[in-house]
Parts: structure tokens; C-alpha cells; sequence
């Protein structure tokens, strides 16, 4: 299954921030757990991720440092800041309000037809 | 994992369509390579081969064009490249940027002490004009040298040419006021700068990349050597009037100690500018060089009209001549900086067809003008002006015309971009080479007149 663009695009930032929450990150590995998370169902084209991460260390939810690969190569790591915490925090409010709406609209119409891809 | 050289050709050519893009800098670049080699090698681990597994990882890197996009919208001041001399994290490999802070000003120092010593010692009959280039290029080699870790025994290469010319330019007995003494005045600074290009390429000078690169460095040194000089002299300006109202007369001081200082000091400070921050003019470059080719095609048109109205070819001018000369290697440099500054991908277009126009007026130019010259040196004899004068314009005119050829070729889609350039750069040598002849061989020739 394959996951509409926009979808990936509106869940991006709290899922390379949540994956931050797990640890300090270079940008290939972010995407290798995404990939990971999803069963492989989410696939970013892997450059766009870049842009991302550098808004949102503009933004303050990420720090970075340049620090050395195995191979000896310069590689940039990522680490989520307090700010982005918090800004993660107020995400997950958001998305549990939109997930829990969509259950309960689920549920009370259990077959939603292909038609009606308002989501798309 | 160990990559064959072909693969690293292929990362090297993606990375370097990827530096054209302005809004990605080269962190992003080491960042996104990065990323590249990771996707490569766990590609090849699940059994792919190389050339597959590049193909797989640069498609799922996405379109380049899109990310660039997306950069931009991330980096729009990289558009507006922002002056920023310390970077803030020190980008790897390479000396911090304060130690080669502290070697530029010390150069530069260094350049206007050599200036200053030669205004006190080397009195003034020439001896100071023949020497200047002397005095003051060591210092930008010498910056080069240290940033490019150059070898023993390419310093030495450089240092033998380097002092075959300081012996010629002082043991040669010149003719005060001679002709000579001022062409190899004239003449000794392209091939001081010829050798700061080799010391520029880092020794690799052979390399037709380097050499465009060297080329490049060249005119966005003479922007930014401009833009100092336009803003030391405004602030100069505005100190001196300050001062004179005050009743202190800043004129002793400036001729004698601001200017032997600023003037060289400031040329070692720009050539660190065009190298911390190659790509600040690197946007300009395209556009001016957009608006100075067709004005420059009108002002040779024009010229020539004038030349043609005037009648007789003989009456012209020795002065005008000279001024040709110095128009036509003026148009060449132009010509050097706009391919310079071309993308070698683009297809042929518009700016194309008039740096052509551009080339075409050039040769007219040179050809009234060697007719003339010819018909002079028919009629009075000839002298070491005329003769390096001759010299300048057919090699002049061997460059455009082939430059003209090559220009065709490229317009009408049968040759690449490439060939072009390929020419500009192998001819350089050429006018170093002649530029010695007329330093080391002229003034024996003509007996030191």
C-alpha cells in the first residue's frame, strides 16, 4: 500500500521529530526508520528530507553537528531540542484529535466508499 | 565499501550538477553525497551491482530539480548569498578560518611592506614600474601556495621562472625612458600572473578545469578587487575632507603610507574573498556579463565606423593603436569571463548567437587594425612597440578565429560546450609564452632602447 503524498507530507515533522525522541539521527538513518516504522509503506523521496530537517533546525526543534562517518566521511547528525519537544508534544494533541474523529466517523459508517476520497 | 573509480566519476558528476544549484551549499552537498554512498552500499549488500545500485539511489534521492526547489524555499537567503566569512562550524579538511585569516593579513602586510621598500630604494626611471609585479605577486602566490599545500617542487617550478624574470627586469641595462624597458613593464605582469594561475591550480595545471577556474577567479577578483577599491576610496575620501576641515592635511600620509599599503594590501584580501566565498559574485557574473556583451558589441561597432569614416589607415593614430589593443584584450577577457560563467549544460541560445556577434566584431576590429599596423610598419620601419604590438594582435586574431569557429560549431548544435571552453583554456599559455618573449628576448633584440 502506498501512502498518499500529502498524507507523508503533513506527518513528516512529527515522525522525524518522534524518531529524534529515540535518539540522535544522521539524515539516512531517518529515513531508513521510516521505512522501518511503516512496513515500507511510507516512501519519501529521500532528498526532500533534507529540507525538512534544515526548517526545522531554523525553527529550533532540531540542533545539529558535523561528525565523521564510519567510512571517514563528514556526516551531519541530528538531535530534537526542548523546543522541538514541546512542538512534538502540541503535534500529538493534534493528531490523537484528528485520529480519534476519524475512528469514531469510521465506525459509524463502517464501508466508506472508494468515491469519497475527501482525504486524498 | 571500496567503489570503482567509474562509480566515483558518476557520484563526482552528480554532486557537480548538483553544486551548479545556488540554494544548495556544500554542506548540503556533503550531506546529500552522504546519503548517497549509504543508499549505494545497503543497495549492494541486498545484491545489486553498482551501477544498479547508483541508479536505484539517485532515483530515490528524487528529481533534482524539485529539490532544489525545495531547498530554495528552505534557503531562500542563499539566493541573496549572504557575505558570511567565518563559517560557523569549521566545514572539515582545511586550516580554522581564523589562522587563514591571520596568514591573508600578514600577506597582505607583507605585500605593502615589499611595495613601500620598493617606492624607498627602487628610485624612479622605470625601475619601480618594471618591479611592481614583482613586488607584490610573491605575496598572492605565496597565499596560494599555503592554501593549496603546494609541493617543494612546485614552488620550485614557479620560483625558477619567478626569479629568470626579477634578473632580466633589474640586469637588463634599460634605456631611460626607452620603449623597451616600459613593454617589458607592460608585459611582466601576465607572466606573474600566469604563474599565480599555477600556483592557483595547485600545481594541477594542466587541468583544463583548473585553468577555467583560474579564469573565473580572475574576474571576480577584479570585481571584488573594485569593490574595495571603490569603498577604501569613498572612506578615504570622506576622512580627508573630515580632516582638512580640522586643519590636518592627510596627503603626506596617504601617499606615503595608506595608499603603498591599501593598494597592494587590498588585492590579497580579494583574492581571499573570491576563495572563502566563490559564489557571492558567481550570481553576478552571468548578468554582467549579459549586459556588457552587447554593449561591448555596439561600442566595436561603432569604432569601426568611426575607423572606417576617418579615411586612411596610415594617419591613424600610434596612440589609438594602443588603445585598440588594450580594447580588443579587454573584449577577449570578457569573452573568458562569460564562458567562465556559462553553464557548459545549457543548450546553445540567444547569449550565445551574440557572444559570436561579439567575436565577430572583435575580428573586424583586428583585422583594421593589423592592416593599419602593417601599412605603418611598411611605411616607418619597425620598432619593439609595433612589433609587440603586431604580436598581440595575430595572436589576438588566431584565438578569435578559432574561438569563432568553435562558437559556430557549438550555435549550431555539433559540437559541445566543452570543445569551446577546452579552446579558451589551452590557448592561455600562449599569450605567457609571448608576453616572456617580449620581457626576456625584446630588449637584446632592440638593444635595450
Amino acid at each position: 500500500m502506498r501512502i498518499d503524498k500529502d498524507l507523508v507530507a503533513a506527518s513528516a515533522t512529527p515522525l522525524v521529530l518522534g524518531i529524534l525522541m529515540e535518539g540522535d539521527l544522521y539524515g539516512y538513518a531517518i529515513i531508513k526508520r521510516v521505512s522501518e516504522l511503516s512496513g515500507g509503506g511510507m516512501q519519501w523521496t529521500d532528498g526532500m528530507l533534507y529540507p525538512l530537517l534544515h526548517r526545522l533546525e531554523r525553527l529550533g526543534y532540531v540542533s545539529s553537528s558535523w561528525g565523521t562517518s564510519e567510512a571517514g566521511r563528514r556526516r551531519k547528525h541530528y538531535a530534537i531540542t526542548p523546543a522541538g519537544r514541546k512542538a512534538l508534544a502540541d503535534r500529538q494533541e493534534q493528531w490523537a484529535v484528528v485520529a480519534g474523529a476519524l475512528r469514531q466517523v469510521w465506525q459509524a459508517v463502517p464501508q466508506p466508499p472508494a468515491t469519497a476520497g475527501g482525504w486524498a | 565499501m571500496e567503489l570503482s573509480t567509474e562509480l566515483e566519476t558518476q557520484i563526482g558528476r552528480w554532486r557537480g550538477y548538483l553544486q551548479r544549484r545556488q540554494a544548495i551549499s556544500p554542506a548540503d552537498l556533503d550531506e546529500l553525497e552522504d546519503h548517497l554512498r549509504e543508499q549505494i552500499a545497503d543497495r549492494r549488500a541486498t545484491g545489486l551491482d553498482e551501477e544498479e545500485a547508483f541508479l536505484v539511489a539517485i532515483r530515490r534521492i528524487g528529481n533534482l530539480d524539485a529539490l532544489s526547489r525545495e531547498f530554495a524555499r528552505e534557503h531562500s537567503d542563499r539566493l541573496w548569498k549572504q557575505l558570511v566569512l567565518m563559517p560557523e562550524e569549521p566545514d572539515g579538511g582545511g586550516a580554522p578560518p581564523w589562522r587563514e585569516l591571520a596568514v591573508v593579513l600578514a600577506l597582505a602586510v607583507g605585500a605593502g611592506v615589499a611595495v613601500k621598500a620598493g617606492l624607498a630604494w627602487l628610485g624612479g626611471d622605470g625601475a619601480l614600474a618594471r618591479n611592481a609585479g614583482l613586488l607584490v605577486f610573491p605575496f598572492l602566490g605565496a597565499y596560494f601556495a599555503w592554501k593549496r599545500r603546494l609541493t617543494v617542487r612546485v614552488v620550485a617550478v614557479l620560483l625558477v621562472p619567478f626569479a629568470v624574470l626579477a634578473v632580466v627586469l633589474n640586469a637588463y641595462p634599460f634605456a631611460p625612458e626607452g620603449s623597451t624597458g616600459l613593454l617589458a613593464a607592460v608585459h611582466a605582469p601576465v607572466v606573474l600572473w600566469l604563474l599565480v594561475g599555477m600556483a592557483y591550480a595547485g600545481g594541477r595545471w594542466r587541468s583544463d578545469g583548473r585553468r577555467m577556474d583560474f579564469v573565473r577567479f580572475t574576474g571576480e577578483l577584479a570585481i571584488y578587487y573594485t569593490l574595495l577599491a571603490l569603498g577604501g576610496a569613498v572612506l578615504l575620501g570622506l576622512t580627508f575632507w573630515a580632516l582638512q576641515a580640522i586643519g590636518i592635511d592627510l596627503e603626506p600620509a596617504l601617499e606615503g603610507w595608506i595608499l603603498p599599503f591599501a593598494v597592494p594590501g587590498a588585492l590579497v584580501v580579494a583574492a581571499w574573498l573570491v576563495e572563502a566565498k566563490q559564489n557571492v559574485v558567481e550570481n553576478i557574473a552571468p548578468v554582467l556579463t549579459r549586459v556588457f556583451t552587447p554593449l561591448t558589441i555596439l561600442m566595436l561597432v561603432s569604432l569601426l565606423a568611426v575607423l572606417a569614416a576617418s579615411g586612411g589607415l596610415i594617419d591613424v593614430d600610434r596612440g589609438l593603436l594602443i588603445l585598440m589593443d588594450a580594447i580588443l584584450v579587454l573584449v577577449l577577457c570578457l569573452l573568458l569571463y562569460s564562458i567562465s560563467a556559462r553553464d557548459p549544460l545549457a543548450p546553445p541560445g540567444l547569449f550565445d548567437v551574440l557572444q559570436l556577434v561579439l567575436i565577430g566584431a572583435a575580428l573586424a576590429v583586428d583585422a583594421v587594425m593589423l592592416t593599419a599596423m602593417l601599412a605603418r610598419i611598411a611605411e616607418f620601419g619597425s620598432s619593439p612597440n609595433k612589433i609587440a604590438a603586431l604580436g598581440l594582435n595575430l595572436l589576438l586574431l588566431a584565438h578569435l578565429i578559432r574561438a569563432a569557429w568553435l562558437g559556430m560549431g557549438f550555435v549550431r548544435g555539433r559540437r559541445p560546450f566543452a570543445a569551446v571552453e577546452r579552446w579558451q583554456t589551452r590557448y592561455l599559455p600562449a599569450y605567457g609564452a609571448w608576453a616572456a618573449a617580449v620581457v626576456v628576448v625584446f630588449p637584446p633584440a632592440f638593444g635595450f632602447v
